[in-house]
């Protein structure tokens, strides 16, 4: 209760009230000062600044930028399986201190999700968490690229996409009926592109470093071979395909002219994709070690243009946590991935933003209501009656990535001491502040 | 002078100056290789591990005789027969050697980067003596050391390495080693045993081997290494021979005082022919004994050694 309401004794109408900060809203091309206010998980009334309406609760807003929740539509929970290296209840806290009211979970868990009881685990652990989890069904059973899993099962219990990711789906007749059968649920294939012959026992991007550090490399064509390959089938069967973790000039470019073509394609890049080169392995850092793997400084320079022109839709994390224990062995023997959801936004304010690839507003979209349009989530958006899925950001803020302090179990990032700017004051979830710094 | 690390990881990167030092210094150890009592009390007390997690018989034997005739305490592990194959990590096996008191490691790996991986888990000074295909310092070294002597110089002259270049950490250390001194290097393979960008390591790349031949005064022949052809770099070892070995027609190409090197093991007959391999020109055995010297010079320098031996 404010003073006001102390005072005349009143009850206010609203829970929760976000004040005076500047709100864009991606797809009502919003972008002014305003005022928020919440009651039941709702956002009730967007107005002009300094509105006489009360709430119980009041967040100054000031100097702030207050966007739609961010979503993740790629991030390994690691449970059921790797409890020791997240959990979907650390996951979440690690989600909210990044900003994400929702993150879309990737099901190559132990076991994967790839039936209707695995999901619904998902779901009930996701009662606990501290913000919205999506499950992400297989598109083969035990992701063994080879029988299809009962989509419409999974579909039934919840699942918002279907992937492999980690692996590809090898076998071209197996993804053509992965992908046909889909269209009949309007639910797209993530599909994780890699041949696994070209990548062979490739450690790294192939190319002037390791070639210099004699590792054996992964080379572009490895990803991009099957780019095309599921562009042609998804132009084919008329279905959504939706590319991960997008890392060469040259997927950006095929995707690029598939969507010129009108085919049904749509991707996402990752924040480490768009901020380091294969150069950083020069230190032999296993956090650096990521499939696909960081590539040239054309590359990167080829996914900020496509950022920059539309051609990635999406800005995910592909936040994958690993053990200590894991990571702190020989290059070539850890496993791959880096934990992401609290380095995320920093990033692209620090590398997007700050360096003028993409507006504030182009950058939240890929954060917000380009993922939620692509897997028809009810989210991502600052809207009148829509979920007050809501984030605060302190544009200006400096930090230093210190890994020991993430929420997340893991501690798998090779940002630490990296001074970013941007950082996240407050995520609000369903009205409920989650996570405040 | 002094080197400026306490490790010896790699070439790439080290000074003119530095591989100068430690060419000459190994000048000097090498008189003492002549003595009729070859052991000097430099190393006394200093205790050295040869770690070493993949087959290797002369770079082996080499250290530890350098390290014998410095008098050091020689400990031997290799991967067979150690707790590896208990699932011990790396570092856990370093970790608790080190808690044994050792002052050096060296060590052969076959992932790159194992002995960078070193330094960021124990103290003592570790030298490189094979990481995967990335480096082979000792050898570029005693390569470098064995052209000079006979030359008397590094600057100026053509060095060509033939073979898989891709896969070798003994073409990477020569190129780095010999480049640093002023050699004009090559490379020649097969287009599958070119690295992708190789030139940028300042050097040529030829596949066809006469032209890389054309002129040279070095060639440093390496093996094709069987046990490394995974998938299909080379239809066959009779095409690669065809193609890419090393004959007495094609040294005709050569500039008149030639050199053939080869960092063994030999193929026989496959990269090498052995009227080449064993003739005139060949200093494949004066490698191996300025191999010793060389780990010498280095284990005395990284020891904390200043350039003259006393």
């Amino acid at each position: 209760m404010n003073n006001y309401e102390k005072e005349k004794g009143v009850v206010s109408e609203f829970d929760l009230a976000i004040v005076g900060g500047r709100v864009i809203d991606p797809e009502s091309k919003t972008d002014r000062i305003a005022d928020i206010f919440i009651r039941d998980g709702v956002i009730k009334r967007i107005e002009k600044p300094k509105s006489k309406l009360g709430a119980k609760e009041t967040i100054d807003a000031k100097e702030m930028i207050v966007v739609p929740g961010l979503i993740d539509m790629h991030t390994h929970l690691r449970e059921p399986g790797r409890e020791d290296e997240e959990t979907i209840y650390t996951g979440s806290c690690a989600a909210v201190a990044g900003g994400f009211t929702s993150v879309c979970c990737m099901p190559n868990t132990h076991p994967p999700i790839d039936n209707q009881e695995t999901v619904k685990f998902v779901y009930e652990k996701a009662k606990q968490a501290k913000c919205k989890v999506y499950p992400i069904g297989c598109i083969t059973k035990n992701q063994m690229g080879e029988e299809l899993t009962e989509i419409y099962d999974l579909v039934q219990a919840g699942v918002v996409a279907i992937s492999d990711d980690g692996k590809p789906v090898s076998d071209p007749q197996v993804m053509r009926n992965a992908l046909e059968y889909c269209r009949m649920f309007d639910l797209p294939v993530i599909s994780h592109c890699e041949d696994l012959n070209l990548s062979g026992s490739g450690v790294m991007h192939e190319g002037f470093v390791s070639t210099s550090l004699g590792m054996s490399g992964i080379p572009s064509v490895a990803e991009e071979i099957m780019v095309a390959r599921d562009i042609k089938l998804a132009e084919f069967t008329k279905a959504h395909l939706h590319i991960a973790h997008v890392s060469t000039e040259g997927s950006v470019e095929l995707i690029r002219q598939a969507k010129k073509r009108g085919i049904k394609v749509t991707c996402e890049a990752t924040p480490h994709h768009f901020s380091l080169t294969h150069e950083i392995i020069r230190t032999f850092d296993t956090n650096a070690k990521v499939n696909p793997p960081l590539r040239s400084k054309k590359d990167v320079e080829a996914i900020k243009k496509g950022l920059a022109d539309g051609t990635i839709d999406c800005i995910a994390t592909d936040h994958a946590p690993h053990s200590i224990e894991e990571k702190d062995v020989e290059f070539d023997f850890a496993p791959c991935g880096m934990v992401g959801l609290e380095t995320a936004l920093g990033l692209v304010v620090t590398e997007l933003i700050e360096k003028k690839i993409l507006s504030w507003s182009q950058a939240i979209a890929k954060l917000t209501i380009n993922p939620a349009k692509i897997l028809n989530l009810n989210g991502g958006r600052i809207k009148k009656n829509f979920p007050a899925d809501i984030t605060i950001i302190h544009p200006k803020t400096l930090w230093v990535v210190d890994p020991t302090k993430f929420q997340s179990k893991s501690k798998n990032s090779p940002f630490g001491k990296k001074r970013l700017r941007g950082k996240v004051f407050c995520t609000i979830v369903g009205g409920e502040v989650r996570s405040r710094e | 002078m002094k080197l400026r690390s306490r490790h010896l990881l790699a070439l790439e990167g080290m000074s003119k100056d530095e591989i100068t030092l430690i060419l000459d210094t190994a000048e000097t150890l090498k008189e003492i290789l002549a003595r009729p009592i070859r052991i000097v009390p430099t190393l006394r007390g200093v205790g050295v591990v040869n770690l070493f997690y993949e087959a290797s018989t002369r770079t082996r034997i080499s250290f530890e005789l350098a390290e014998k005739r410095l008098s050091a305490e020689v400990v031997n592990f290799s991967a067979s027969t150690s707790s590896v194959k208990k699932g011990e990590t790396l570092k856990d096996t370093v970790r608790n050697i080190e808690a044994m008191k050792i002052d050096m490691v060296v060590v052969r790996h076959q992932a790159s980067g194992v002995p960078y991986f070193l330094t960021q888990c124990m103290k003592a000074s570790i030298i490189n003596a094979g990481d995967g295909a990335h480096e082979h310092p000792t050898q570029g070294l005693l390569d470098v050391f064995t052209v000079r002597e006979k030359y008397k110089r590094i600057k100026g002259l053509k060095v060509v390495i033939v073979g898989d270049i891709k896969h070798s950490r003994v073409a990477r250390s020569d190129i780095w080693g010999f480049t640093a001194l002023g050699a004009d290097v090559s490379v020649c393979g097969p287009t599958t045993m070119l690295p992708l960008e190789i030139e940028k390591m300042g050097v040529k790349a030829y596949s066809d081997l006469d032209q890389a031949l054309e002129g040279a005064d070095v060639v440093n022949v390496l093996r094709i290494q069987l046990e490394r052809q995974r998938g299909s770099l080379l239809p066959s070892l009779r095409e690669y021979s065809n193609k890419f070995g090393i004959t007495r027609d094609r040294l005709n190409r050569l500039n008149q005082n030639f050199t053939i090197m080869h960092p063994g093991p030999i193929n026989r007959g496959v990269e090498i022919t052995p009227e080449v391999a064993d003739g005139p020109h060949s200093v494949i055995l004066d490698q191996v004994t300025n191999g010793v010297a060389v780990r010498m010079a280095v284990l005395y320098l990284l020891s904390g050694g200043e350039g003259k031996v006393e």
